[in-house]
């Protein structure tokens, strides 16, 4: 199957939060707020639409290209599925909380009053999407403004409708790029940061960073493990000639 | 043994505190394995790692790097005359690993699962890293510290295989601590985007690394003066006086490339910006770097018993809250809550601090730490240059 994602379209979006009760329904969700607009994101809350001035935008898990939560986590309770969906696996999570601090996009959440506590986010319905289903919140958006799909077909679309209305569209696809790129998209009337959104992201995927620093663990502990062992073995023959030459200077000094 | 236990018991201001802090620490404890987290902490979705991470672990193995330093020092460069002070500080981090644990078992979600790492690999994890560093760089400093045991209990014949391998495993100890140390600082590398540009750095694990070995000698030299004045041991107060020197070399590297980093980066208009992180990433560089490295430089100030152990302290101050500012400080920047310990936090804290300091105690009075190591490898001969020989010859 290929990489899916999701295309929201900001300027089509009405807030009427039906991908958010979708989301709810089909997770087994508490109900958290009455309003869907007045809700964040939460380990009850999957997804939500923010009010920002005139335009609503959803907030959920990107499912990036390169997660870095996949990166981070030390026993890969983390797993980007073949669909593009970034899913975690509960029995495998030590509670690090790692992955909460690395998101660049401040995601995951964390059931911290429970004693089994999970690390909680949008899984892409994954199970729904693995059977050929749209996800529900997709499924459930009345105007258009989640549209789901394979990732090449999602990013030639938004491309075609920035091309078609220039001036309706912001000229840049959120997500095409962004730490290497994630399976939401987005597509805005006004510049992202207006939205709330962080356009100072790299381009470059976060794991990167840290693959540099943990690339260079052979090379230190070889180098390092015979540098010692050669200092070791020089200053202990210095010391064992100094011990001979002191010893027969002894010797000599009885001897006169 | 009566009047052992009479001593133990007998109630002086210090044992009145650490008893109160253990009984709040423990009824912490209960309450976190209870409530959840969210019972005893103030860490939130937006703030998931706090003074736990911050102090408990990241200071914790930092203090813990006198260890390995002093290995390097005595077994690979073979400067013998270290020796004595050797035991307590291979104890100190034999100790402050064990606390990290610890500290880890209450702050994980899922203690439970701790052993996970074991076999469930993720080599591209710096946390992966870190937990199989801890792992292994805690059995070594076991094994480092089990003469000290084995000598009060006479098993000769361990004795001896422990020590036909010291080498080996002082080596494999100072690699391990080596990644470990600078792993804590790689852990910070993935979040170019959250941190403050004043912590954030490329070089983090190296500043990491310096810095701990850094506190490590500042932590000798504490630990030194409090046990002379706690059991009346009088330590090698020359030796422990050169470790002053060896502080003064690593904090003015670690000073120089810090504001390198600063400069080849551009961001030294930072330091002039009118900034509560600008002022804690001052006060952390004048505390911990600065004021010591200026102290330590007067050889009246070193030679002075007083002097040197307030040398240290400071060079300690700054290194905690170096590891607050980058976990704490630098994170708080961006994120849209903020974020202080609660007061269960701060008892945790406390509460391993003084288990530190009494099991220290304990380990100080009921096993040979400080007596001379009975051990046969000789240690006696200093390296002599020729020199040396020339002057000797002479008289």
């Amino acid at each position: 199957m290929n990489k899916k994602a999701f295309l929201i379209d900001i300027t089509e979006c009405v807030g009427c939060g039906a991908c958010y009760e979708a989301c709810k329904e089909q997770n087994n969700l508490p109900e958290t707020s009455d309003d869907p607009l007045k809700d964040s994101l939460s380990d009850k809350t999957y997804t939500i639409v923010e009010q920002r001035g005139d335009y609503f935008v959803r907030n959920m898990c990107k499912h990036c290209e390169y997660p870095t939560c996949v990166s981070v986590c030390p026993v890969g309770a983390f797993t980007k599925t073949e669909i593009g969906a970034v899913i975690y696996d509960e029995s495998k999570c030590l509670g690090c909380r790692y992955c909460m601090q690395a998101c660049p996009f401040q995601i995951p959440r964390y059931e911290w009053g429970s004693l089994k506590p999970r690390v909680q986010k949008c899984i892409m319905c994954y199970d729904r999407v693995k059977e050929g289903n749209l996800p529900a919140c997709a499924e459930a958006c009345p105007t258009g403004a989640t549209l789901f799909g394979d990732r090449d077909e999602m990013i030639a679309l938004a491309k075609q409708k920035i091309a078609e209305e220039p001036e309706k569209y912001y000229s840049h696809i959120y997500g095409l790029e962004e730490v290497g790129g994630t399976s939401v998209l987005y597509l805005s009337p006004v510049p992202f940061e207006e939205l709330g959104f962080n356009t100072k992201l790299p381009a470059t995927a976060l794991p990167n960073f840290t693959h540099e620093a943990l690339s260079k663990i052979p090379t230190l502990v070889t180098v390092g493990g015979v540098l010692l062992t050669g200092f070791y073995w020089l200053t202990n023959r210095k010391n064992e000639i100094a011990k001979e030459k002191y010893s027969s200077q002894q010797k000599q000094r009885g001897e006169e | 043994m009566n009047s052992n236990i009479e001593r133990l018991l007998k109630p002086t201001f210090w044992k009145v505190v650490a008893t109160i802090i253990i009984i709040l620490g423990l009824y912490t404890i209960y309450l976190r394995f209870t409530g959840g987290l969210a019972a005893v902490t103030n860490l939130s979705d937006h703030f998931p790692w706090g003074l736990w991470i911050g102090f408990d672990i990241l200071c914790g193995v930092g203090m813990a790097a006198g260890g390995f330093t002093l290995c390097a020092v005595v077994y690979i460069f073979n400067i013998k005359k270290f020796k004595p002070i050797i035991r307590p500080t291979i104890l100190t981090a034999f100790l402050g690993y064990l606390l990290v644990i610890f500290a880890l078992l209450i702050d994980l979600g899922r203690p439970w699962a701790i052993w996970h790492a074991i076999i469930m690999w993720n080599p591209n994890s710096v946390m992966f890293e870190v937990a199989w560093c801890v792992m292994l760089y805690t059995t070594v400093l076991f094994l480092e510290f089990s003469p000290v045991i084995l000598e009060r209990f006479k098993a000769e014949r361990l004795l001896k295989i422990i020590r036909g391998i010291t080498i080996p495993l002082v080596v494999l100890g100072i690699l391990l601590s080596t990644l470990h140390q600078s792993s804590l600082g790689a852990l910070y590398l993935i979040a170019p985007t959250k941190m403050h540009p004043l912590w954030y750095s490329t070089n983090l694990p190296w500043f990491f690394y310096l810095s701990a070995i850094g506190v490590g000698c500042a932590m000798i030299i504490f630990e030194s003066y409090l046990s002379a004045k706690a059991f009346k041991k009088n330590l090698e107060f020359e030796l422990v006086s050169e470790v002053g020197r060896w502080i003064i070399v690593v904090m003015s590297a670690y000073l120089t490339w810090r504001f390198m980093d600063l400069l080849l980066n551009d961001k030294l208009n930072l330091l002039f910006e009118k900034s509560f992180e600008t002022l804690l990433f001052w006060l952390e560089i004048i505390i911990g770097v600065i004021v010591p490295v200026i102290l330590l430089s007067k050889q009246k100030i070193r030679l002075n018993r007083v002097g040197l152990f307030v040398s240290a302290c400071f060079v300690i101050g700054g290194f905690l809250l170096n590891r607050l500012n980058v976990s704490v400080t630098s994170l708080q920047s961006t994120t849209i809550v903020s974020y202080f310990p609660s007061v269960y936090e701060i008892i945790i804290t406390l509460f391993i601090v003084t288990l530190g300091v009494v099991i220290f105690n304990l380990a100080v009075q009921y096993l040979p730490v400080f007596e001379k190591s009975k051990e046969t490898i000789p240690i006696e001969f200093e390296i002599l240059t020729d020199e040396d020989f020339k002057t000797e010859a002479a008289k």
